[in-house]
């Protein structure tokens, strides 16, 4: 079956500049080939430290960014070409939700207003009509109607990050991407927004493509997950094996890091990477992570590991298992 | 006074603090802003203490007052409009509140430091960070600017900074995130400080950094017998650094237990709620079909200028009854060391939620 979304090789350089004349003095790495696909009604997770990509990833597959190179394929269609009057009826079925509740409404528009733009875009119902869609979309997220003529400054963080799910489903889409839409909120209200999105996923078979840094909460919303590192994939799998048997140093490392807020948790065996994260403007030659890697060998330095299946469904982007999957990396953190 | 209260000279001159000793204390501390749309008590009566070599874990959401709790230990809330209105602050038997501004400089950095969220906006930016930790050990031990900036270099290679020498010269923007806190860490504990008070050290750090950060402070706690004050609002931050917990809703302690206590039994409805919607990892991980929801605490953080009578957290709770909607449930001590404001309590503490 065709999957709903595929992305081929998809690489977002973005040119430096500098000096008077603006000379292209190097590039930034943002994403660097990665490949992947979602289905219909799945999560695909996206997780990765800060700068490794995976916000520009969400971005340049809704063409918000445009890729450098890569395909990008909706049922099939490429779309990476298509220029924007070609791309709005593919808008209509790609959405998005962004991090920051507070920087993306428009603080001039009511939240009626907001959620009611993109009907008035894509030219869909009569005004009146529109309004009574708006009250609907309201309904599902759990906001009373009548704060359809209140301005964004006047709800809290949680209740903006609920108009920002109207607006995203106002046109029914079939995929939406959430960029971080939780952390800015508290926990509490963490809770009421991932709990949303999930009734709104078995309610609309609607598929997602959840981007953050937080682990926790991407393997509590995901089927799989891509993990990210310097613009590459590292690994990718269903939840349950990427928690049970990460196959890379870097997933291994991550899910040692992650705090677990349960007593004893603090004595469990982890890995403790050294040093930081390479820039991605000069990274490091063969695989990205060999700076950090406690397995690292001489190949590693020389050659970049390519994402293979070693086992079904699960991908990963390392030489440790160049010759078969190599188990265990080392012993596994028990909780 | 003051000279009593200064324990060691020499940074790392050894353990110059009794373990288990009760170093600084909170009691009954109220701080208040008085803003044009009313009185804000961001801290209504808060008490806690922390002992020598303990940390203690201070947590809640945005405007809870945890951090303005933290500032008034250091008298550094802003008047106007805030002001300290009712309590003491005792540092080892002296009450902060009652010393002059200058006796306040000399406690300041000294016998109890802090480190912030966000190291850039906290180090400054026109000086190299060598000067800046040198600042602090000349201001306070009196040593020439030549020996301060040697103790830095040591500072610099104590918080595991690779190569300190030349790092000592480096402005702050040079610096990546993880090194800019463990600058602010070296700073912070320049002056073996007898109380560090870390408001959300590592929440705006990459999770594989936090560990490398959250470890060093241990280490450091481990060697200088530091009681630290960890305010954050990451239970899993808490779950594996704190000995203790405080946890605060809308300006009061609403519990206190050891970390244990607090995560295998919590006594506060509130307490309770934040340990169900955070997603455990583990769980998550093998959650199959159907996944499950997260318990989610309805309604949100109420306004502090404009609190419910009765129990703060009655609106968003789900053991209210009209008890609670009338008077503030009392701080009561339900276990050995384990303090719970709230009316049903034993329910929780019974197994009977």
């Amino acid at each position: 079956m065709t999957p709903l979304l595929e992305v081929r090789g998809l690489k977002k350089h973005f040119p430096l500049y500098k000096g008077v004349f603006s000379r292209v003095s190097g590039r930034v790495y943002a994403v660097d080939g990665v490949s992947f696909h979602i289905d219909r009604g799945e999560t695909l997770g996206l997780v990765g430290e800060s700068g490794c990509g995976k916000s520009t990833v969400g971005r340049t597959l809704l063409k918000l960014l445009e890729p450098t190179e890569g395909k990008i394929l909706v049922r099939g269609e490429d779309i990476t070409d298509l220029d924007a009057a070609q791309m709005l009826p593919y808008r209509r079925q790609l959405q998005m939700i962004y991090q920051d509740p507070y920087a993306s409404l428009n603080p001039r528009m009511s939240a009626g207003e907001i959620v009611g733009e993109p009907l008035t875009i894509h030219r869909i119902a009569a005004p009146k009509e529109r309004r009574e869609r708006v009250a609907h979309l309201f309904e599902r997220v759990g906001l009373r109607q009548e704060l359809m003529d209140s301005y964004p400054h006047e709800f809290s963080g949680g209740q903006r990050q609920r108009i920002g799910i109207a607006r995203a489903l106002s046109l029914g889409p079939e995929l939406i991407v959430s960029d971080e839409p939780v952390s800015a909120l508290d926990v509490s209200i963490q809770a009421q927004i991932i709990n949303l999105l999930m009734d709104l996923q078995d309610e609309l078979s609607l598929s997602y493509m959840f981007v953050a840094h937080d682990l926790a909460v991407v393997e509590h919303i995901s089927n799989r997950v891509a993990v990210m590192y310097l613009g590459r994939i590292v690994e990718m799998t269903g939840k349950t094996s990427l928690f049970e048997t990460p196959l890379h140093p870097y997933t291994e490392a991550l899910l040692s890091a992650v705090p677990i807020p349960k007593y004893g948790a603090r004595d469990r065996k982890r890995v403790i990477l050294t040093g930081d994260v390479p820039s991605p403007i000069n990274p490091p030659a063969g695989c990205h992570f060999h700076t950090r890697c406690p397995y690292v060998f001489a190949r590693c330095r020389r050659e970049a590991p390519a994402l293979r299946e070693v086992l079904p469904g699960h991908w990963v982007s390392c030489h440790l298992h160049d010759d078969g999957v190599t188990l265990p990396l080392a012993k596994r953190p028990e909780v | 006074m003051l000279n009593r209260l200064r324990l060691v000279e020499q940074p790392g001159a050894g353990p110059g603090l009794v373990p288990n000793e009760t170093v600084l204390e909170i009691a009954n501390l109220k701080t208040h802003f008085f803003t044009a749309g009313g009185v804000v008590r961001a801290v209504d009566g808060v008490s806690y203490a922390v002992r020598s070599g303990e940390t203690l874990g201070v947590v809640g959401e945005s405007g809870c007052g945890k951090s303005v709790t933290a500032l008034s230990v250091l008298r550094l809330v802003a008047d106007p409009p805030g002001r300290i209105v009712e309590g003491a602050i005792r540092l080892a038997g002296t009450n902060l509140l009652d010393l002059t501004e200058s006796e306040m400089e000399a406690i300041r950095g000294n016998d109890i430091s802090m480190i912030f969220q966000e190291p850039m906006t906290s180090l400054n930016p026109l000086m190299t960070v060598g000067r800046q930790i040198g600042e602090a050990i000349a201001l306070h031990q009196g040593v020439s600017r030549r020996e301060a900036l040697d103790q830095a270099v040591e500072m610099l290679r104590r918080v595991h900074i690779p190569e300190p020498e030349r790092r000592a010269h480096a402005y702050p923007h040079q610096l990546s995130g993880g090194m800019r806190q463990r600058v602010m860490i070296a700073m912070a504990l320049s002056c073996a400080p007898k109380v560090l008070i870390a408001d959300e050290p590592t929440t705006a750090l990459d999770v594989t950094i936090q560990a490398q950060i959250l470890d060093l402070m241990r280490e450091l706690q481990e060697r200088l017998s530091t009681a630290i004050i960890l305010i954050t609002h990451d239970l899993g931050v808490v779950a594996e650094n704190a000995d203790r917990v405080v946890v605060m809703y809308a300006g009061r302690k609403v519990e206190e237990a050891s970390a244990k206590a607090l995560f295998e039994s919590p006594g506060h409805p509130y307490t309770l709620g934040l340990l169900g919607s955070i997603p455990n990892l583990e769980i998550a991980a093998h959650a199959t079909s159907r996944r499950a929801r997260l318990t989610e605490i309805k309604g949100m953080v109420p306004s502090l200028a404009d609190l419910p009578k009765g129990c703060a957290f009655a609106p968003r709770c789900g053991f209210a009854t009209d008890e609670c909607r009338v008077d503030y449930p009392p701080l009561v001590q339900r276990r050995p060391g384990h303090w719970v404001s709230c009316w049903h309590a034993d329910r929780l503490l019974d197994g009977a939620a």
